[in-house]
């Protein structure tokens, strides 16, 4: 192939990878990076996220500049000529210091972020959270009010025969209510196996393991519908047991915890017969 | 390193290796057979366990006499010194993974489960009631197994324990005599320290014995019941390894094998035995007493 | 079998297949060794290409969850058991008595064994896949309670993984018997080639870690059939107690795949430099810190779990420690390149990448042991990247580096260069479009071991599934080019290499069949 053949080959094949990408999303660049949240504390994991992200980014970019200066000027086929040195102990010195200082200096605000994260004293309200095998059990402790939250998502969009809708897969029939601006404890526990619950946007994920209870909270600051998943492998059904937090006004909860007490547990036992919809299917 | 490397005997093709793979992996899908239900798995298992049998008894043939035609200078004596000793560390981190369970149980899953530390929503919750106190209530909150009683350290395991003391004196008194060239002494001492570990083997079936039939303490007694049975059955099981090695050497001492200066299987076997007897101290400080 | 003869004689080993069976040679039984792995490592390239295919678009397309899941679990038990550790054995039983002037390894009969164990062991887990309920399907980590629920595959797998533990161990012991015995005079600790030492390193890790795991698994066993409690909590159990037996295991065992490449990296750097190793004694002491640390850092895989908060820091703290030794390394190579005469044959070139994507995988390393973040970052896509970065552009590309700078030295044949290099940029490209895109989509919020995902990650794994195909067929390149080395090609000096140093380049090539049959003279 001459030169511009090659170019139209390339050129080419790049349209024809950027249509395919393009069928799905319209080119919109999809998120690539952590999320912020919704709390204080997910802001400040996001923030630590970050300052060690540039860490390792400065110290990357300065081994490596060194290393490739080294590669263009010092080769054979420049007529370099080998030095002999093959020790230094000022800068041994240097490179194991110099590292355990940073590091040291990274744990400190990650230390004090921790030492928040786990202090769940002082909740104004308790949910238990148990996992099944593939759903999820939420029990409002102090209101008398529970119910199985599943995947909502239609078995056709799963296997292909339907277009699939923007939330496909983090969608659930009862999504967890939950007040902004009050301190909300979870006790995480399950039924059969291991899962975990994880919400990106609180940044909690805790697991949920069966016959102890496993404690976290969270402080939402704005209404909004949350989404994340079961983070811990949990049998052929883990990639689909989705968990939706609805964060409403202190004002608005009130009012649908007493609504939902009423009809408190009201489909349970269908729901409990339901739960084997996906392993079920084919 | 002194020696000259060319004198390192480098033994010809072998197929006993081999053998053994096939041994071991029979016996392994008889086993896995028989778990999952099917009854002619046990048969599959008699068979690699004999075609084990047959391979030990050629590979370790084959390097007695070796051994005895003084194939083996002193160079490979270290290689084989080097290879039994860390093959006894590898054992004791086996054992020590057990013994690591039962610390993780008795000091942190059970007072987790019982309400302590960070565990009182686990107690209140899941498991309202419930008292870690050990070894009473170590069948866990749901009493998995039934009630059951511990075994108490001063009756038979504290003979066994000076049983098996007393047997690590024997290896080492034949272990002079060998030096000494006494055979008289050392085939006593040999046999004496079989013998021992014969009785403990019999002391601790008895033990099961009881265990089962009166103390209600079984396999399936909660992480009590899980932790007692595994450590001291694989124990067990080393017991008898050892104590079939020890018988091996006593029948190669009579035959006349090994040097004053020269006996390095003795002394593998004898290492292998003190190291039953370490850990048995081990559990018994920490299994039956404490 | 002789059992008479006291010398080794060397012409008259049996031929055909049962010189492979019966060999008790090291140089035999390291070719067994590296062909196994290769071998192995298409199988679970193959079946990551079938993780990859399903995870090219949202939805189902190829295969069922609980196959994906089997695929994920046994993917991992393959490259890890199967591919790397073999391989790097291979390269021990080749190099270490070449380069320590030994006659051969020092337990002939056990290095056998240790070998001829593998296809068995890897047969009964591989055959688990036919069975009823399929391949274990818990992932490579085997948790229960959700391992305790696999089918007629548990006790297969549980046996299979106790053989590959006997292999390794008795492989190691052999290493150590033979690095501590088998020096030719002269050669003292401290003179030992890098790769001999990282060796001697991993061999302990090997024999501290490996008895481990198998006590871990049969734990898991007679919990599922004989009644025990282990990780039972209604039986005063606890589930997490094997996470932390299996991590205890996990976390050296990461280093046990990744310390020989050091050593591989450590010994090509100075060669193609033509400058001696910077900071030798400082590279020894950086793998004897590493394989310290690498006991006390276990839990930071389980920050999730619940521990107490002493715990996590504990954890953090020392994990975040193991990048100073790890980073010494890092500057010693730069610096072993510093001011060289530098050319850039292929196995150079993948030491080169092996330390620039290798250091990006320790960064992200780095950031997994934040524990805070780690929240985030946990069982997402974040961690496939990072053990992705150190272990196939870590582990696979120094396996491949070695390849490349010893086969001349094994068949006395130079392999292809123009080729050599096509496969490395081949290599070096598709890797990164298959890994680092996984980054991103963890970040966004993916989580791992799932065969179906939301919409806005799909153009992330389609550019993943995209060059991991690539990355692939790259691979059966180099399988044709190790073939055509073995039979044919340029000869090669006894030296193959201008800048190559040590005792193993004096040895002609290919080497004899007994090493060094009288003790060399060391320096
Ligand atoms: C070869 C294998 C290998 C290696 C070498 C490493 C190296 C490291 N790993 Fe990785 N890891 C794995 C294989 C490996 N890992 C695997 C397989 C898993 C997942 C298992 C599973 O769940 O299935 C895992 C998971 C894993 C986790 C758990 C994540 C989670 O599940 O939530 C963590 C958390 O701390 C971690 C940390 C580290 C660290 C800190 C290092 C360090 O050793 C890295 C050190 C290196 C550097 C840091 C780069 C070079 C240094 C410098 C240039 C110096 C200066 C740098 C600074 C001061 C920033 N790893
Ligand atoms: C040394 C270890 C190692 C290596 C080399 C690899 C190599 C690769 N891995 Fe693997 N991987 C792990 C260790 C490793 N992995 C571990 C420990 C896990 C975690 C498991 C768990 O969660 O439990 C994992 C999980 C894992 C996942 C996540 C699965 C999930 O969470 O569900 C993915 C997804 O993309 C993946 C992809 C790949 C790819 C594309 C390669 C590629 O580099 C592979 C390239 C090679 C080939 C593609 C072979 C080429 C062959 C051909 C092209 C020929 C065709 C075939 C025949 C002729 C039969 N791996
Ligand atoms: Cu529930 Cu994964
Ligand atoms: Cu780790």
């Amino acid at each position: 192939m001459k030169r511009s053949d090659w170019v139209k080959f390339i050129g080419r094949s790049l349209s024809a990878v950027m249509i395919m990408f393009g069928s799905q999303s319209v080119l919109a660049v999809q998120p690539f990076n952590m999320t912020k949240g919704v709390t204080d504390i997910s802001q400040r994991v996001f923030d630590l996220h970050m300052l060690i992200l540039y860490i390792c980014f400065g110290i990357g970019i300065l081994v490596f500049s060194v290393m490739f200066y080294s590669i263009l000027k010092h080769r054979k086929s420049k007529g370099h000529k080998p030095a002999t040195f093959h020790e230094s102990a000022s800068l041994e010195f240097i490179w194991t210091v110099v590292p355990f200082v940073i590091l040291i200096a990274i744990t400190i605000p990650a230390t004090k972020v921790l030492i928040e994260m786990e202090d769940t004293t002082k909740a104004d309200m308790t949910i238990k959270v148990t996992g099944y095998q593939w759903m999820w059990h939420y029990e409002y402790i102090d209101h008398d009010v529970n119910f199985y939250s599943a995947l909502k998502t239609s078995r056709d969009e799963i296997y292909n025969r339907e277009e699939k809708n923007p939330n496909y897969l983090l969608e659930v029939d009862n999504e967890l209510v939950l007040p902004t601006d009050r301190k909300v404890r979870f006790l995480f526990t399950a039924n059969d196996v291991i899962h975990a619950w994880w919400v990106p946007e609180l940044a909690i994920k805790k697991d949920a393991i069966p016959g102890f209870i496993n404690e976290s909270w969270t402080n939402i600051t704005k209404p909004g519908v949350f989404r994340g998943q079961c983070a811990e492998l949990c049998g052929r059904d883990h990639g689909f047991m989705p968990v939706v937090v609805r964060a409403v006004e202190p004002e608005e909860f009130d009012q649908w915890i007493a609504e939902r007490k009423g009809k408190a547990n009201k489909n349970f036992a269908a729901l409990e017969n339901a739960q084997h919809t996906l392993a079920n299917s084919n | 390193m002194e020696h000259a490397e060319s004198n390192y005997y480098i033994p010809h093709g072998s197929y006993w290796p081999f053998v053994g793979s096939i041994a071991l992996c029979s016996f392994m899908v008889g086993f896995s057979n028989l778990l999952n239900g099917a009854s002619w798995g046990k048969w599959l298992m008699v068979v690699g366990g004999i075609i084990l049998l047959v391979m030990l008894f050629g590979w370790f043939g084959a390097v007695i006499r070796e051994s005895e035609s003084g194939a083996y200078n002193e160079q490979v004596d270290v290689s084989f010194r080097w290879g039994m000793f860390w093959f006894i560390f590898s054992e004791v981190m086996f054992f020590a993974v057990f013994f690591g369970a039962l610390f993780y149980a008795r000091t942190y899953a059970l007072p987790w489960l019982g309400g302590a530390g960070t565990g009182a929503s686990t107690n209140i919750y899941l498991w309202p009631g419930f008292e870690a106190i050990w070894p009473q209530t170590a069948n866990g909150p749901a009493a998995i197994g039934g009630e059951f009683k511990p075994m108490a350290a001063w009756g038979l395991p504290a003979i066994n324990t000076a049983i098996l003391l007393t047997s690590g004196v024997t290896i080492t008194w034949a272990h002079h005599a060998m030096k000494a060239n006494h055979r008289g002494q050392l085939i006593t001492g040999l046999f004496l320290t079989v013998a021992l570990g014969a009785i403990f083997i019999v002391c601790q079936a008895i033990e099961y014995y009881e265990a089962y039939n009166h103390l209600g303490l079984t396999l399936g007694s909660g992480v009590y019941g899980s932790t007692f049975f595994m450590l001291t059955g694989f124990h067990g099981m080393h017991v008898t390894i050892g104590a079939i090695i020890l018988a091996v050497i006593l029948v190669r001492c009579i035959f006349g094998h090994f040097k004053p200066e020269q006996h390095f299987a003795f002394e593998a076997a004898a290492w292998y035995w003190h190291f039953v007897d370490v850990v048995w101290l081990g559990l018994f400080i920490f299994v039956y007493w404490i | 079998m002789s059992t008479t003869a006291a010398e080794g004689h060397h012409a008259d080993h049996p031929s055909g297949i049962m010189r492979w069976i019966t060999t008790t040679n090291h140089k035999d039984i390291g070719t067994l060794y590296l062909w196994f792995a290769f071998i192995m490592f298409f199988v679970g390239g193959f079946m990551a290409l079938i993780i990859r295919s399903e995870l090219f678009q949202p939805g189902l397309q190829f295969v069922d969850p609980q196959f994906f899941n089997s695929m994920t679990t046994m993917h991992a038990l393959i490259m890890v058991f199967g591919v790397v550790m073999p391989a790097f054995t291979g390269f021990a039983n080749w190099m270490i008595p070449m380069m320590i002037g030994g006659t051969d390894m020092a337990l002939p009969r056990l290095n056998n064994w240790s070998f001829w164990i593998l296809p068995f062991a890897f047969t009964m887990m591989g055959s688990t896949l036919f069975m009823d309920g399929g391949g274990p399907a818990g992932g490579w980590t085997l948790y229960p309670p959700l391992t305790l629920q696999t089918g007629n595959a548990l006790p297969f797998v549980v046996f299979a993984i106790h053989l590959m533990g006997m292999s390794s161990i008795m492989g190691a012991i052999n290493v150590i018997a033979t690095i501590l015995n088998m020096r030719a005079p002269g050669m003292t600790l401290m003179k030992m080639p890098l790769f001999v030492w990282t060796w001697l390193i991993t061999a302990y890790l090997l024999i501290a870690v490996m008895p481990v795991l198998a006590g871990g698994v049969t734990m898991l066993l007679t919990d599922k059939f004989f009644g025990t409690s282990f990780f039972n909590a209604a039986g005063g159990g606890d589930p997490v107690l094997f996470q932390h037996i299996f991590w205890f295991f996990g976390h050296p065992e990461v280093y046990i795949l990744i310390l020989p490449s050091f050593g591989v990296v450590s010994t090509i750097i100075p060669t193609f430099a033509r400058k001696p190793l910077f900071g030798y004694s400082s590279m020894v002491y950086a793998t004897a810190s590493i394989a310290f640390l690498s006991f006390i850092v276990w839990a930071h895989h389980m920050f999730t779990v619940g521990m107490p908060l002493a715990g996590a820091l504990f954890f953090m703290f020392a994990t975040m420690l193991v990048a100073v030794p790890t980073g010494v390394k890092v500057f010693n190579w730069v610096c072993t390149m510093w001011r060289g005469a530098m050319t850039f044959e292929t196995p150079m070139l993948f030491s080169i990448a092996f330390i620039i994507l290798f250091t990006i995988g320790g960064f992200s390393g780095l950031m997994l042991a934040l524990t805070p973040a780690d929240f985030q970052y946990h069982d997402t896509y974040f961690v496939v990247a990072h053990f992705h970065y150190v272990l196939v552009p870590g582990s696979i590309f120094a396996i491949i580096a070695a390849t490349y700078y010893w086969l001349p030295k094994w068949t006395g044949h130079m392999y292809n260069e123009t080729l050599g290099k096509a496969h490395f940029w081949l290599s070096a490209i598709f890797v990164n479009i298959t890994f680092f895109p996984m980054h991103f989509v963890g970040l966004a919020g993916m989580p791992r071991r799932i065969p179906d995902y939301a919409l806005q990650f799909s153009d992330y794994n389609q550019i993943a599934t995209i060059g991991a195909f690539g990355f692939g067929f790259a691979q059966l390149l180099f399988l044709w080019l190790v073939i055509q080395t073995i039979r044919g090609g340029a000869k090669t000096t006894d030296q193959v290499w201008e800048g190559a140093e040590g005792l193993e380049w004096t040895l002609s090539s290919p080497p004899p069949y007994h090493s060094f049959t009288t003790p060399p003279l060391i320096k």
